[in-house]
């Protein structure tokens, strides 16, 4: 299941009650957003176009976490201890918020362990080179650029109930401002656990966000239901499942120019995507 | 190394491709000793499995010696001599652990192309088009097996490739067809399609206690076989197969109606016309005749199991007498894992043979001729089975 919407921000956030601020998944904008821009400008657009397009993608996040452009608490306050019911909160009919979920078969414990450690999360997060954990509440970040260059952060910890949930942003100068919540809940009779991610994020106007929201508007989330896949594919069955690497004949219709031997073919079939023969639905494969 | 691959309609070749290698910790690397043209291969070849890609290698009923094995492989190792499920599957999801193993949700890398067409995606399989993964088949001379620790079964010394080969797939098939009608006492079953999935459900429904088995089909030498297995028979070109189920069964139907044939029916009824049309035209995926054949002729309450593969849409099915008669209908890939012990222990005692099944045994680099003989029932064809190396 999940809800791509783009339009009203249902609820506000409250956190006078001494819960956290990030108490409802659909109130935190998510570092898995930057997924979906800087995945796709990789994975798509490699050239400067797609520079411009994994920038944005931190633009757009910076403002979801921030509400307004550099406008409201989150970011100012950058603590779980904000009690202004007007944190977080996209301006009405601005925000465009994804969300996805999974049923992973292992307890949340464990998948809380598992994703605290965010040096764990290019694991599954394709568009992440690496993550190092630089203390209990900060980490830096590389994230994969066009042409074969990088992006980094810093970001922190902003929220966390044991087992439960895990909120975190970048910290204020980063190149791509970014933030992420995840939530775990265990499901009854031996069903595992059900883990949810949450993305809000606010489109800059003009003709960037023209381009961002015709991008988005087409497949939002497809980079975060992926990471989800790969993050339960990881738990339940200890790796990711895929062909790249494996043998085939040649591509083209003639089969005569087909390798002969693993050490001498060029062609490996590793990472070539190939048209298939009925009109599949188009999708960014995350490479691993 | 030498592999069937596919490149386009009827069009099978086998060609060099590179060896494959270990890409994840549970993989094993097969050295293929035997491998089996299948009826589900031949809806590939026949192209009506969609997402096929030139050059994919072919083949998911295999077996042979282990040749080299990942980090995570503790179980297996060189030299084993193994059977593989056609299905992949991880051991530990949702639908493993509840032992509904093709539903597997860990191993098909395009999950999401497979939740665009049927809304979530079930198991990864071996050559069998990039909606269920794309991975490389066994109509080779090795192949990747990924979760090896728990989709590859050891074979006993004493055993030969043939006995065994077929609890890859058909066997367990037949075998899950027929447990899927819960057969009770004085019970029923009507099979269609005598080719090797229908010929092992006929075994495996008196195996499960039917009283009777009546099995349909139109080339002599498969009527014959189920013959030789116990079935009653109807060659439904000669008569009415609905008329002859009635008359065969006091008037009251089959206990339970096996659809052993798939999108693919051949017939002679109106029907059939409007099928072949509609797909001609595109306008319909399958040609379900025998699915609505089951549908008519099944008792009140009784069971319609389709072992027959089904890939896309299917028209004019009779839903209002599936409906009004309150059948049960049970379909699917074959939970391969969940029956292959207590078969393999039947076939290694002595209490199930096989091999009466293979009419034809080739070379691997006669993989084209295999097809074609078994897509034509050319020869009396009734099973091919490829030996990789012996060439
Ligand atoms: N569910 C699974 O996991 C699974 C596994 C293996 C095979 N299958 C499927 O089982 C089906 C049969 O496989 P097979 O290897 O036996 O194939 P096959 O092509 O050898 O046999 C099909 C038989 O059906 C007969 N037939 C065709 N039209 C008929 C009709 N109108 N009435 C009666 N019989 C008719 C044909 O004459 C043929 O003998 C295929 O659809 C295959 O894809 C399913
Ligand atoms: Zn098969
Ligand atoms: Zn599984």
């Amino acid at each position: 299941m999940s809800y791509d919407t783009i339009g009203n921000r249902p609820e506000h956030v409250s956190g006078s009650d001494g819960q956290p601020n990030v108490a409802m998944p659909e109130r935190i904008a998510s570092g898995l957003a930057g997924v979906a821009l800087t995945t796709y400008a990789v994975a798509k657009r490699r050239d400067v176009g797609g520079a411009a397009m994994a920038l944005a993608g931190g633009y757009l996040l910076f403002r979801g976490v921030t509400g307004r452009c550099a406008g409201y608490t989150l970011l100012q306050t950058g603590t779980s201890d904000a009690t202004d019911s007007e944190n977080a909160v996209i301006p009405h009919n601005q925000g465009i918020k994804i969300e996805k979920v999974v049923t992973v078969n292992r307890p949340a414990s464990e998948l809380f362990a598992f994703w605290h450690d965010f040096e764990n999360l290019p694991r599954f997060m394709p568009h992440l080179e690496s993550v190092q954990v630089l203390d209990n509440k900060r980490s830096h970040w590389v994230a994969k650029a066009p042409l074969g260059k990088t992006v980094e952060w810093d970001a922190e910890i902003i929220n966390e109930v044991p087992g439960e949930m895990i909120a975190w942003k970048s910290v204020e100068g980063a190149d791509i401002p970014n933030a992420g919540s995840v939530w775990f809940k265990a499901l009854p009779a031996d069903r595992g656990t059900e883990v949810r991610v949450v993305l809000e994020y606010d489109p800059p106007a003009g003709r960037l966000g023209a381009a961002v929201a015709k991008l988005l508007g087409e497949e939002p989330g497809v980079q975060v239901r992926d990471a989800l896949r790969h993050f339960k594919n990881l738990m339940e069955a200890g790796e990711v499942p895929t062909i790249d690497g494996q043998p085939h004949g040649t591509k083209g219709r003639s089969p005569s120019d087909a390798p002969q031997k693993r050490a001498s073919g060029e062609d490996m079939g590793v990472a070539t995507p190939v048209p298939v023969h009925t009109a599949a639905p188009e999708v960014v494969q995350p490479v691993l | 190394m030498k592999a069937a691959c596919w490149f386009g309609k009827n069009d099978i070749r086998v060609t060099n491709v590179p060896d494959p290698q270990i890409v994840n910790d549970r993989d094993a690397i097969l050295r293929i000793t035997a491998t089996a043209i299948c009826g589900s291969d031949l809806h590939i070849y026949n192209g009506f499995i969609p997402m096929m890609q030139d050059g994919d290698i072919l083949g998911h009923e295999f077996m042979g010696e282990v040749v080299e094995v990942g980090k995570g492989v503790t179980n297996l190792k060189p030299g084993d001599k193994v059977v593989i499920p056609f299905t992949i599957s991880c051991g530990n999801c949702f639908f493993c652990r509840r032992d509904l193993w093709s539903l597997c949700d860990n191993s098909n890398p395009n999950a999401t192309i497979a939740e665009k067409m049927y809304g979530y995606s079930a198991a990864g399989l071996f050559g069998y088009s990039h909606i269920f993964g794309g991975y490389a088949g066994g109509q080779a001379e090795y192949v990747r097996v990924p979760f090896a620790d728990v989709g590859a079964f050891k074979v006993p010394e004493g055993v030969t490739d043939d006995q065994v080969l077929f609890l890859t797939d058909i066997l367990p098939t037949g075998y899950m067809a027929a447990e899927n009608c819960n057969i009770q006492p004085g019970d029923t079953v009507a099979v269609w399609g005598c080719g090797p999935v229908g010929l092992f459900t006929i075994k495996s429904a008196l195996l499960l206690g039917a009283e009777r088995v009546i099995a349909i089909d139109r080339f002599p030498e498969r009527l014959k076989l189920a013959q030789e297995a116990g079935a009653e028979v109807i060659d439904y070109m000669e008569v009415d197969v609905l008329d002859e189920l009635r008359a065969r069964t006091s008037g009251m139907g089959p206990d339970a109606c096996i659809d052993a044939v798939g999108l693919e029916a051949h017939g002679i009824t109106v029907d059939q016309f409007y099928d072949k049309a509609m797909q001609l035209a595109r306008l319909g995926t399958d040609r379900p005749h025998v699915l609505r054949e089951c549908i008519f002729a099944c008792r009140k309450g009784g069971t319609v199991s389709l072992p027959g593969v089904y890939g896309g849409f299917v028209d004019k099915i009779p839903m209002g007498a599936a409906h009004s008669k309150g059948l049960t209908f049970k379909m699917g890939q074959t939970h391969v894992h969940r029956y292959l012990p207590t078969l393999m222990d039947h076939i290694v005692n002595g209490r199930l043979d096989t091999t009466f099944l293979i009419s034809h045994r080739l070379p691997l680099e006669q993989a084209a001729e295999g097809y074609a003989m078994f897509k034509e029932k050319r020869d009396n064809c009734t099973k091919v089975v490829l030996y990789p190396g012996t060439a």
